[in-house]
C-alpha cells in the first residue's frame, strides 16, 4: 500500500472527512459503552440531551466552550508557525492570577466597569504572553527546545499560583480554603443571559477566532507566520524575519491562553484556585489539532469537546457509565481526525 | 561477446505517468553503454528497476541469463550488479573501510574480520587505480574521493556490472577524465558498465554504445563511433536545441562592487577576502567545485547574512543593512541554487510565492494588510508572460515541475526590474528546453542593462552566458578572463587554484583600451 500526495483536495472531502472522523470515534467509543453495559444509542442521546436538552444544558455547554475556544486558538496560532507551545495550562493560570492581583489595585477596582474589565483582560493577556516569550527567546537565542520548557513551566506556574493564593493573595474570608481574594465586582464580565453562568467571554472568544482567521489570511504578518511554519529556510530566503515573527506569534499564543484564564476568573469563578482549570490548557492542544489549526474550526472543535464533557456528566448520572467516556471519546476523535486530515492530503493506492 | 545483462520490455507507471514504456536494453561483457536522456526521460527509474528499488509493472531483468526476482536489491547485488548513486549513500561519520564493509558481513557474527577486509580493499584499489586511505573518515574526503569509495564499495561486493548514475555531476573536468580512465581500466578487466548521463561530451568521450531514452521509451541506439554530438542532442531532445546566441556585451556603469568580503561559519564554506566588480549589461560567471564558497558569496550578496568584514556596494551606495528586504530594495534579484528548499514554499499558493519576498513593498501591502488583488494580478501576469505551465493562482507551487518552478522564480525576480541578478545554479536539474528558456531570459535581462552574477558548476552554461569568468577556490576568487579565451584546460586550471595563466590573460586584457571598460 502506498500513499500519494493529492494534487487538489476536493471541497466535499474537506468537509466530510472530519465528520466521518467524529462518527468513527463515536462508533469506537460506543463499543466501550456497550461493554460497560449500556445502550450506546441511548448514551449518546443522553449526552446530547444533557448538553442541549435544557436551557441550563445549553448555557453550561457554551460556558464550558469559552475557555476551550481561547486555549484552542492559542495552540492553533502557535502550531501553525511550528512553535510548539505546550504551556497553555501555565499561561492560563498566570493570566488568571494576573487578574486577581490586578484587582487589588484600588485605582483599577474603583474605575468604571468597562475600564476595569479592559484593564484586567489586558493584564491577563500580557501575563500569558510574557510567560511564553521567555521560552521562545531561549529557543531563538540558544536553541532550547520549547516543548520541554513550556511543558515544565506549567508545573512551576501552578506551584507559584498555589504559593500566591496561600500567601499574599489569600482570601482571609475563605475559611482557610486556599483561594485568592475575589476580583472587584466592577471586573466581572456581564452575563449574557439571566439565571445562567453564560458570560460575555463567549463573544470575545468568537470574535477573536474570526479576527485571527482574518490576520492569518489577510495580513503580512499572517502570511509570514504561515511561511515560517511551512519552510523556515525558504521563508528566510524570502526575507521573513524569523525571530521577530516567532516572537509575535508567541505573544499572540501566550496572550490568548492568558486571556482564557482571565476570562474564566472574570466570567465564572470570581477568584483563583488551583483547580480553576480542568486541563483547559492541554485540551486546547487537542482542540487545535482537531480543527487542523484553523481558527474557525477551533470554535467547532471546542464546542464538540464541551458537548462531550457537559453531556457525559449528565449521561453518567443516568446510566452509571463513568464520565471518563468523554475523555475517551475526545481522545479517539483526535486520533481519527489526524487520520482523516492525512487522507484529505494523500490518496491511498494499493 | 557474451551478453551479461538484458532488460526486456520494462514498463513502469507512476499514477498516470508512464515512466518506462516497453524499454529493452542489453549489455555485453567489457562494454560501456551510456544511457542518455533529459531529466524525466526515465533513466533513473529504469536503473532503479534493474537494481530492485522498484518493481516493474511488466518486463523482466536477466543477468548472465538468469532472471532476477523483482524488487530485491540483495538479489541484484548477489548477481554481481553494483550501483553508484548520484547522491552518494555513504555514512560520513564512518571510515572508508567501515563504509565498504557495511552489509558484507552477517549481523550476528561477533567479530568482524577487518584485517582481511582491509587487505581486499587495498588489493582492489591497486588493481583498478582507485587510491583511497581506508582509515580516512568519509566526512574528510572530497567529492571525487567519495565517488571512488562508492565504486570500491560496489567492487568489494564482487560487482561485475556497474551502474553509475550521473557520475560526473559533481566532478571537475579533470576528475571526470580520471573517472573515465578508471572505467576503461575496469572494462579491460572484464567488467561491464552502464552510465547514466545527459551530458553529450562525456557520452562521446567515455562510451562504446549509446542508448537514448526520451519520454520513457528507447528512441535510438547508436555505436558511439558512428554518431555525432549533434545527432545525439537531436535524438535526446527530439528537436534541434539552440543554445541562445548572445549579442556582445555592452558594459555600462559599475552596478555591484564587492570588496574584501570575509565570512566564516554561516552558510557552509568560508569567504576569505573576495573582491569583484560587475557592470550593468554584462554577465560575470563564477565557476568552481562546490563547497568553495560560492553559496556563501551568493548568500551575502542576496542579503541572507552580513559579512564579517568587507563591503557590498550597489550602484555606488554601500549596503549598510544586510538583510533581504534591503538587498531587494537596493535592486538585487535573487535566483537561489535550491529551488525547493529556498526558492519557493511548495505548500503555499502561486500568488503567495510571487508576493512573499516583496510583501513589504507598497505594491503588495498597505499598513500591514496584504493587497491580495494586486498580488494575484502580478502572479497572473507572470504565469502568462513567463509561460509557467500547470500553475494555478491558488494551487500549491510544490506541484510544478522544476522548469516551471524556475520560470515562476525568474518571473518574480525579473518583474521587479532588478539592477543586479544573482543567479545561483539557475539551470540545475532542468532539461535542455527549460535551460534554453532560462538562458534566454538571463541574456535578455543583461541586454536591458542589468548586471548578472552567474554562479554555476555547469561549465557549458558559464561559457554560454558569461562575458567574463572567475573561479572561486577556497573562499577567494581568481583573476577574471574574457569568456572568449575560455577553454576546458584553462577553466580546469582556474578551478584547481592555478591562476598564473588567468592572471596573464587578465593583465593582457587590461592593456587593451577597449577591454579596459569591460574589466
Amino acid at each position: 500500500m502506498r500513499f500519494e500526495r493529492r494534487e487538489q483536495t476536493p471541497a466535499a472531502l474537506t468537509v466530510l472527512a472530519p465528520l466521518a472522523a467524529i462518527l468513527t470515534a463515536l462508533l469506537m467509543a460506543g463499543i466501550l459503552i456497550a461493554i460497560a453495559g449500556a445502550n450506546p444509542v441511548q448514551a449518546y442521546w443522553l449526552i446530547l440531551d444533557g448538553a442541549f436538552g435544557s436551557r441550563l444544558g445549553i448555557t453550561e455547554t457554551l460556558t464550558r466552550a469559552t475557555p476551550l475556544i481561547l486555549t484552542g486558538l492559542a495552540a492553533a496560532v502557535a502550531f501553525r508557525a511550528k512553535l510548539w507551545n505546550i504551556g497553555g495550562e501555565g499561561q492560563f493560570y498566570l493570566g488568571a492570577l494576573a487578574v486577581s492581583a490586578f484587582g487589588l489595585i484600588p485605582a483599577i477596582a474603583g474605575a468604571p466597569a468597562i475600564v476595569t474589565i479592559i484593564a484586567c483582560l489586558i493584564a491577563g493577556a500580557v501575563a500569558g504572553a510574557l510567560l511564553l516569550l521567555v521560552p521562545v527567546a531561549l529557543k531563538l537565542r540558544f536553541g532550547v527546545d520549547e516543548v520541554v520548557t513550556t511543558l515544565l513551566l506549567n508545573f512551576i506556574v501552578i506551584l507559584f499560583v498555589s504559593m500566591m493564593i496561600e500567601g499574599p493573595l489569600r482570601d482571609p474570608l475563605a475559611f482557610g480554603w486556599p483561594q485568592s481574594v475575589p476580583i472587584p465586582d466592577s471586573a466581572s464580565l456581564p452575563r449574557l443571559l439571566e439565571r445562567s453562568r453564560l458570560h460575555a467571554g463567549l463573544l470575545i472568544a468568537v470574535a477573536l477566532a474570526v479576527a485571527i482567521w482574518w490576520i492569518q489570511t489577510r495580513t503580512v504578518f499572517g502570511l509570514r507566520a504561515r511561511a515560517t511554519g511551512l519552510n523556515a529556510r525558504a521563508a528566510a530566503f524570502a526575507g521573513v524575519p524569523l525571530g521577530r515573527t516567532l516572537m509575535l506569534v508567541a505573544a499572540m499564543s501566550g496572550g490568548l491562553a492568558g486571556l482564557a484564564g482571565a476570562i474564566e476568573v472574570m466570567g465564572v469563578k470570581g477568584y483563583v484556585t488551583t483547580d480553576l482549570s480542568p486541563n483547559y490548557g492541554y485540551s486546547g492542544i487537542v482542540i487545535a489539532m482537531l480543527a487542523n489549526r484553523h481558527p474557525i474550526g477551533v470554535i467547532a472543535a471546542a464546542l464538540f469537546t464541551a458537548v462531550m464533557f457537559v453531556g457525559a456528566d449528565s449521561m453518567s448520572r443516568a446510566l452509571g457509565i463513568p464520565s471518563y467516556i468523554a475523555d475517551v471519546t475526545v481522545a479517539l476523535s483526535l486520533l481519527t481526525m489526524l487520520v482523516a486530515i492525512f487522507l484529505t492530503q494523500y490518496r491511498v493506492r494499493p | 561477446m557474451t551478453r551479461v545483462l538484458e532488460l526486456d520490455g520494462i514498463t513502469k507507471r507512476f499514477g498516470t505517468t508512464l515512466a518506462n514504456d516497453d524499454v529493452s536494453l542489453h549489455l555485453e561483457k567489457g562494454e560501456v553503454v551510456a544511457l542518455l536522456g533529459e531529466n524525466g526521460a526515465g533513466k533513473t527509474t529504469l536503473m532503479s528497476i534493474l537494481f530492485g528499488h522498484y518493481t516493474a509493472d511488466e518486463g523482466s531483468v536477466r543477468v548472465n541469463g538468469e532472471t532476477l526476482p523483482p524488487g530485491k536489491s540483495r538479489a541484484a547485488i548477489d548477481a554481481g550488479v553494483g550501483m553508484v548513486h548520484q547522491h552518494f549513500a555513504l555514512a560520513a561519520n564512518l571510515t572508508v573501510l567501515d563504509n565498504v564493509m557495511t552489509g558484507t558481513e552477517p549481523l550476528w557474527r561477533l567479530r568482524s574480520d577487518r584485517a582481511a577486509a582491509r587487505a581486499r580493499l587495498t588489493r582492489l584499489s591497486e588493481r583498478f587505480g582507485l587510491p583511497v586511505d581506508p582509515d580516512a573518515h568519509v566526512s574528510d574526503l572530497s567529492v571525487g574521493e567519495r565517488q571512488r569509495v562508492e565504486i570500491l564499495k560496489a567492487l568489494y561486493n564482487d560487482a561485475r556490472i556497474l551502474i553509475l548514475d550521473e557520475p560526473t555531476a559533481v566532478l571537475t573536468t579533470q576528475q571526470s577524465e580520471r573517472l573515465f580512465a578508471t572505467l576503461r581500466e575496469m572494462t579491460a578487466q572484464g567488467l561491464s558498465i552502464i552510465f547514466i548521463s545527459h551530458k553529450l561530451n562525456e557520452v562521446m568521450a567515455a562510451s562504446d554504445r549509446v542508448v537514448v531514452l526520451r519520454g520513457g521509451r528507447v528512441v535510438a541506439e547508436r555505436a558511439t563511433r558512428e554518431t555525432t554530438k549533434e545527432e545525439l542532442a537531436e535524438l535526446m531532445v527530439g528537436r534541434a536545441v539552440e543554445r541562445p546566441k548572445r549579442p556582445p556585451a555592452q558594459p555600462g556603469a559599475v552596478r555591484l562592487e564587492v570588496t574584501d568580503l570575509h565570512l566564516s561559519g554561516k552558510g557552509g564554506a568560508a569567504l576569505n577576502g573576495v573582491s569583484l566588480m560587475l557592470r550593468g549589461g554584462e554577465t560575470l560567471g563564477i565557476i568552481g567545485v562546490s563547497g568553495n564558497g560560492q553559496t556563501t558569496l551568493a548568500g551575502v550578496v542576496s542579503g541572507l547574512y552580513p559579512p564579517d568584514r568587507g563591503t557590498v556596494k550597489i550602484d555606488g551606495a554601500e549596503l549598510r543593512r544586510h538583510d533581504v528586504p534591503h538587498a531587494i530594495a537596493a535592486g538585487i534579484g535573487r535566483i537561489p541554487e535550491d529551488r525547493h528548499a529556498e526558492g519557493v514554499l511548495g505548500d503555499m499558493t502561486t500568488w503567495e510565492n510571487v508576493a512573499l519576498e516583496r510583501l513589504w513593498a507598497p505594491e503588495f501591502s498597505r499598513r500591514g494588510i496584504v493587497r491580495r488583488s494586486a498580488a494575484r494580478a502580478a502572479a497572473r501576469h507572470i504565469l502568462a508572460t513567463y509561460d509557467v505551465r500547470g500553475a494555478h493562482l491558488d494551487g500549491r507551487v510544490g506541484l510544478l515541475s522544476g522548469g516551471n518552478m524556475q520560470k515562476l522564480i525568474l518571473g518574480r525576480v525579473l518583474e521587479a526590474d532588478p539592477s543586479i541578478i544573482v543567479a545561483a545554479q539557475p539551470s540545475r536539474g532542468l532539461d535542455e528546453g527549460a535551460i534554453a528558456g532560462v538562458h534566454r531570459r538571463l541574456i535578455a535581462a543583461r541586454d536591458r542593462g542589468a548586471g548578472v552574477l552567474l554562479i554555476s558548476e555547469d561549465l557549458d552554461e558559464v561559457i554560454a552566458l558569461s562575458d567574463r569568468i572567475r573561479a572561486i577556490v577556497n573562499g577567494r576568487v581568481s583573476p577574471a578572463i574574457p569568456a572568449e579565451r575560455a577553454d576546458a584546460r584553462l577553466l580546469g586550471l582556474m578551478m584547481a587554484g592555478d591562476w598564473d595563466a588567468a592572471r596573464e590573460i587578465e593583465a593582457a586584457a587590461d592593456k587593451m583600451p577597449e577591454a579596459q571598460d569591460a574589466l
